[in-house]
C-alpha cells in the first residue's frame, strides 16, 4: 500500500520503532544528522547515527548552577530539554579559519577559505532553540550585513524540532513567547507521545523539504485522540513552567535604572567568567586574531567566540572602557533585554535557561531583571 | 637568510624546577623555526656555546628568593632590551612562596642538618617586585604555543595573542561540559587566567589554577559558592588557593580569608 505524500503542515503519527526512518531517509537526502548524546556522562549535540545513540530513558534537573542528568523510569526519547551547548557550535563554529595570506614583497596575497559546508539536519532543536536561530539569522544576515559561512551552513540545514513535554528549572520560554511548543522555524516537528500501551510521534510538517521526507517514512493518519493527547502534554508543559521573565518594563532596565544599587550588588556575585554569553544561543560576540609564522611570510587570521565579560572585549586605547565587574554585566543584560531590540528588532533572550543553569555560581538574569526594572527601595525612579 | 640579522635571546634560572626553560626545547617541530629567525645566545640548559649580551629578549624563569638573585635580575635587567618573565615562579613567586605564609628559618631548621648554611630571603617573589617586566607568561609550566606565539608576535612586532580571561571560555571554545556544574566538581577555572587550553577540565577534572588569577578575578563570590553549595571547609578553601600561585595577590588574600 502506498501513502498519500504529506504535504505542508500536515500531521501524521510516526511510531517509536519507525521513527530511525527519518534518520536514514535525512541519510539518503545527504545530511549530517547532529542531535543530543551523551558523552562521558553529559548530554552535548553530536552525531547521531540511529535513535539509539539518543539519550533513550534520561532526563535532566536543572537549577541555578546546577545541571544533572538522571534515569528516568520511562523510555523517552527527548524526556531532557536544552543542555549547555547549542546549534551555534555548528551553525557559527567557536573557532573558524577566515583566510591565509602569503607575503609577497612588501604586500601579501590573501588565500581564501574553500570550505565545504557540509548540510547539517539538527535533529531535536526546542523551540527555544529555534527562536534563537531566528534571532541569529538576524544578527549574521541583514541589511549592513552578511556573513558567508554562516549563511551558507544555515541555507543547507534542516530542522527536526522537537516540542518540549517537560520544561526545567531554570526555563522561562513561556513568559518570551518562545515555547515550550514550536510554532515555526522547523521543517518537521515531533511531539513525542508515551501511554501505557503505546510510544510515538506526531510530526508536522513545516517545510515542503519537511514534507518530502515525511512522504519517505511509514505513519499513519492522525486521529481526534492523538491530537487531544498532543494537547493535554503541550498544556501540562506550559503549566509546569515556573520561572518567568517579566517583560512589562524592560526598558525602565537602561533607561530609568541604569544606576540601579542592584547592579553593584550582583557584581558581587559575578565572576566575569563568560559562561553566560558562552552558552547563550543568541550571543554572537567574536574576536580576530591573527597569528603569523615565524619568518613572517605566513599568516593566519582566525575568528573566535569573545565575550563582553572579558576586558579586552572593551579595549581601546589606553585601556578597557568597561574596567569594573559591575559595568560588564550591565552591558551583558542590558543587550539582551533593551538594546538589543533597537539593534536587531527583537529581544535577544529567548529564555532557554542556560546563562542560569550554567553559571558557576547561579545568577539568574529572571531575578536580578526584575529587581532591576523596578526602582530601588526608599527611591522614586529617576526622570 | 644567512645574512639576516637575527635578535638576540637570552634564557635565565632564577629559584625554579627548570620546566619552564624546557618548554623551550620542547617546541621540536617549532624549534628549527626559531633558531632559524633568533639567535639563541645565551641558554645553558640548551647550548654550550655562550655569546655575550646585551640580548634583545630575555625569558626569565624563577623567583627571587637570595640576596644574591635579587641583585642579579637588575644585571639580566640591564642588559636586556625585553624582558619576559616565563611561569608561575618568575610571575608570581611559584610553589617556593608558600614559605612566604611562615618561618622560613623555622623551615630551614628542620630541613638541613646546618640550617646556618642557608642563605635565603624570607619571601619568594615574582620578578616584578624587582624589576620592570615587559612582559609576563603564566603557567606551570608555560604553554609552548603561548611561547612561540609571543616570540613570533615579538619578531613581527605585533600584540601577542595571550588573553587573560577565564579558562571557563577555554572550556567552553572546546565543547567542555563544565564540570562544577554539571559534576558539582569544585574547579577554580571561572577565577583563573586562560593558558593550559583547560587541559584538566577537559578530562573531567576541576581547574589547579597553574596559571594563576584572571583579570578581575572574583574569588571571594567564587569561595562563598563552594563553600556553600559543595560544602567545601575554610580549610580547603584556603589550601585551594594556597597552590602553585599562593602569593599572586588575589589568590594570597583569599586563603588568607579562609585562614
Amino acid at each position: 500500500m502506498t501513502q498519500n505524500p504529506v504535504k505542508l503542515a500536515d500531521e501524521v503519527v510516526i511510531d517509536r520503532d519507525d521513527l530511525q526512518q527519518i534518520l536514514d531517509v535525512l541519510e539518503s537526502d545527504g545530511y549530517q544528522t547532529i542531535g543530543p548524546v551523551i558523552r562521558e556522562g553529559v548530554m552535548v549535540y553530536g552525531e547521531l547515527k540511529t535513535v539509539f545513540d539518543l539519550p533513550v530513558g534520561w532526563t535532566d534537573e536543572q537549577g541555578p548552577g546546577s545541571y544533572r542528568l538522571k534515569k528516568s523510569d520511562t523510555p523517552t526519547l527527548f524526556g531532557y530539554v536544552v543542555g549547555a551547548q547549542s546549534w551555534k557550535k555548528y551553525l557559527y563554529p567557536s573557532v573558524s579559519r577566515l583566510w591565509r595570506s602569503e607575503r609577497e614583497g612588501n604586500g601579501f596575497s590573501v588565500i581564501e577559505e574553500k570550505d565545504q559546508f557540509p548540510a547539517y539536519a539538527f535533529f531535536g532543536a526546542r523551540s527555544c532553540e529555534i527562536s534563537a536561530i531566528s534571532i541569529q539569522d538576524r544578527v549574521f544576515n541583514n541589511d549592513k550585513y552578511s556573513d558567508y559561512n554562516y549563511n551558507e551552513i544555515r541555507r543547507k540545514s534542516f530542522i527536526v524540532a522537537v516540542n518540549c513535554t517537560k520544561p526545567a528549572g531554570t526555563c522561562f520560554c513561556a513568559s518570551m513567547d518562545t515555547g515550550p511548543k514550536a510554532f515555526a522555524g522547523f521543517d518537521i516537528a515531533l511531539t513525542e507521545l508515551l501511554t501505557n500501551k503505546r510510544h510515538f510521534f506526531i510530526a508536522e510538517a513545516g517545510s515542503d523539504r519537511g514534507a518530502s521526507v515525511l512522504s519517505r517514512v511509514t505513519f499513519r493518519p492522525v486521529t481526534k485522540d492523538d491530537k487531544a493527547l498532543a494537547l493535554g502534554v503541550h498544556q501540562a508543559a506550559l503549566r509546569q513552567m515556573v520561572r518567568r521573565l517579566n517583560t512589562s518594563n524592560l526598558a525602565a532596565i537602561f533607561s530609568d535604572h541604569f544606576d540601579h544599587p542592584q547592579w553593584e550588588k550582583v557584581s558581587g556575585r559575578c565572576l566575569t567568567c563568560g559562561n553566560c554569553t558562552m552558552v547563550c544561543p543568541t550571543c554572537f560576540c567574536h574576536t580576530i586574531e591573527d597569528k603569523t609564522a615565524l619568518d613572517g611570510l605566513y599568516a593566519e587570521r582566525w575568528r573566535k567566540w569573545d565575550s563582553c565579560f572579558t576586558k579586552d572585549f572593551s579595549y581601546i586605547h589606553g585601556g578597557s572602557i568597561r574596567a569594573s565587574e559591575k559595568s560588564r554585566y550591565r552591558q551583558w543584560l542590558t543587550h539582551k533585554l533593551v538594546t538589543w531590540v533597537e539593534q536587531f528588532g527583537t529581544l535577544g533572550c529567548v529564555g532557554c535557561g542556560r546563562c542560569i543553569t550554567w553559571c558557576p555560581v547561579g545568577i539568574d538574569i529572571t531575578e536580578e531583571a526584575s529587581v532591576i526594572m523596578q526602582a530601588p527601595d526608599g527611591v522614586s525612579p529617576s526622570i | 637568510m644567512a645574512t639576516k640579522k637575527r635578535p638576540k635571546l637570552a634564557v635565565w634560572k632564577f629559584a625554579s624546577c627548570d620546566g619552564c626553560q624546557l618548554s623551550l626545547l620542547d617546541c621540536e617541530d617549532e624549534l628549527l623555526a626559531v633558531a632559524r629567525e633568533i639567535e639563541v645566545a645565551y641558554f645553558p640548559e640548551g647550548f654550550r656555546e655562550v655569546i655575550k649580551g646585551p640580548y634583545d629578549i630575555s625569558l626569565v624563569e624563577g623567583s627571587i628568593t637570595t640576596a644574591h638573585d635579587a641583585e642579579r635580575i637588575h644585571k639580566v635587567r640591564r642588559m636586556s632590551k625585553t624582558v619576559i618573565a616565563i611561569g608561575a615562579c618568575a610571575t608570581s613567586g611559584g610553589i617556593q612562596a608558600l614559605r612566604n605564609f611562615k618561618d622560613v628559618k623555622e623551615f630551614a631548621r628542620y630541613v638541613y642538618p646546618r640550617p646556618e648554611y642557608i642563605s635565603t630571603l624570607s619571601k619568594s617573589t615574582p620578578l616584578s617586585d624587582h624589576i620592570n617586566v615587559d612582559y609576563e607568561l603564566r603557567g606551570c609550566p608555560i604553554s609552548k604555543v603561548q611561547l612561540i606565539e609571543t616570540v613570533s608576535a615579538f619578531l613581527n612586532s605585533r600584540k601577542p595573542n595571550v588573553p587573560s580571561h577565564s579558562v571557563c571560555m577555554e572550556c567552553k571554545r572546546k565543547g567542555n561540559i563544565c564540570v562544577m556544574v554539571a559534576k558539582g566538581i569544585p574547579c577554580l577555572g571561572p577565577v583563573t587566567h586562560a593558558g593550559c587550553d583547560a587541559l584538566c577540565p577537559t578530562y573531567n577534572r576541576g581547574c589547579y589554577a597553574c596559571f594563576g588569577p584572571k583579570e578581575s578575578p572574583n574569588t571571594g563570590s567564587l569561595s562563598r559558592w563552594l563553600g556553600e553549595r559543595s560544602g567545601m571547609k575554610d580549610k580547603d578553601i584556603m589550601r585551594s588557593f594556597r597552590g602553585i600561585n599562593a602569593y599572586a595577590e588575589p589568590f594570597r588574600k583569599e586563603s588568607e580569608a579562609h585562614e
